[in-house]
């Protein structure tokens, strides 16, 4: 009946570490944001995973949580982001050496 | 069949986030995010959980692509990456680091797993099932996170506000 947890659990494994591959990898910022979705995203679904094991609901509500702290942590580094690139015209994190300007 | 459309959806959520790691232009990037989100959002379905899949397409595919595409056009578009590479050796130990990563992160959740025993006992992952979850153990948390995205906005107000 239904898929087994280890399956999603062996998804959610391959997805963290193509997004941990990606932060290390790339250079422009927004990728490597949008590599920290996919981390997140992989832990969502182990959670569900984990969730479905032990037979309650719990681990939804902690997804429906990291949904919201990844919502408010993407508007944030984006207009960081943004406003670095107002400042010092190029897109690069290999730049930003410095903690101020 | 269930196994099948996993198989299905997960080659598909993996395929589009290799895109979004590989490809050059962002917006393509971007695209394979909403691509990769929308195939997870698929897998919550087929673990019977309804009310994240939902959410998952609001909040992910809705908000959060559409906030790195308007990121992206104010961003010169195209222009990133500028410049020769000076740690390109050092990237390219990151593929055999992550397979180490990966293999020692199956392992603890291997562990993990076996340690549960499965109950067999169906979730109520519908909305009235999370919802009642929401509003009665986990009411503080709740709230906390409106606080937080409360923050997150009047930041990102004084963030992009430009200095006179």
């Amino acid at each position: 009946m239904g898929v087994p947890e280890t399956h999603y659990v062996a998804l959610s494994v391959v997805l963290f570490v193509i997004g941990v591959v990606g932060v290390l990898v790339r250079r422009n910022p927004l990728v490597i944001f949008m590599s920290i979705e996919l981390m997140l995203n992989a832990a969502n679904v182990a959670l569900v995973a984990f969730g479905q094991r032990h037979g309650s609901a719990q681990g939804q509500v902690l997804v429906f949580f990291v949904m919201c702290v990844a919502a408010a942590e993407v508007a944030v580094g984006l207009a960081i982001i943004v406003s670095i690139f107002r400042v010092r015209r190029r897109l690069s994190v290999d730049e930003l050496n410095l903690m101020r300007w | 069949m269930p196994i099948l459309t996993f198989w299905i959806l997960a080659m598909l959520a993996v395929l589009c986030a290799m895109g979004v790691v590989v490809r050059q232009n962002p917006i393509h990037g971007a695209l394979f995010l909403v691509g990769n989100l929308a195939s997870i959002a698929g897998l919550f379905l087929l673990a019977r959980a309804e009310f994240l899949a939902a959410v998952q397409v609001i909040v992910y595919a809705g908000a959060i692509a559409v906030l790195f595409v308007f990121a992206i056009m104010v961003l010169i578009p195209g222009k990133e990456e500028t410049g020769p590479d000076p740690y390109r050796p050092q990237r390219w130990l990151a593929v055999p680091l992550g397979g180490l990563l990966a293999l020692e992160v199956a392992l603890i959740g291997r562990s993990v797993l076996w340690a549960t025993p499965s109950r067999g006992a169906a979730v109520d992952g519908t909305a009235q099932g999370v919802g009642r979850l929401l509003f009665t153990d986990y009411l503080f948390p709740f709230e906390v996170t409106s606080f937080l995205l409360l923050a997150a906005m009047v930041g990102v107000m004084t963030l992009t506000k430009r200095r006179a």
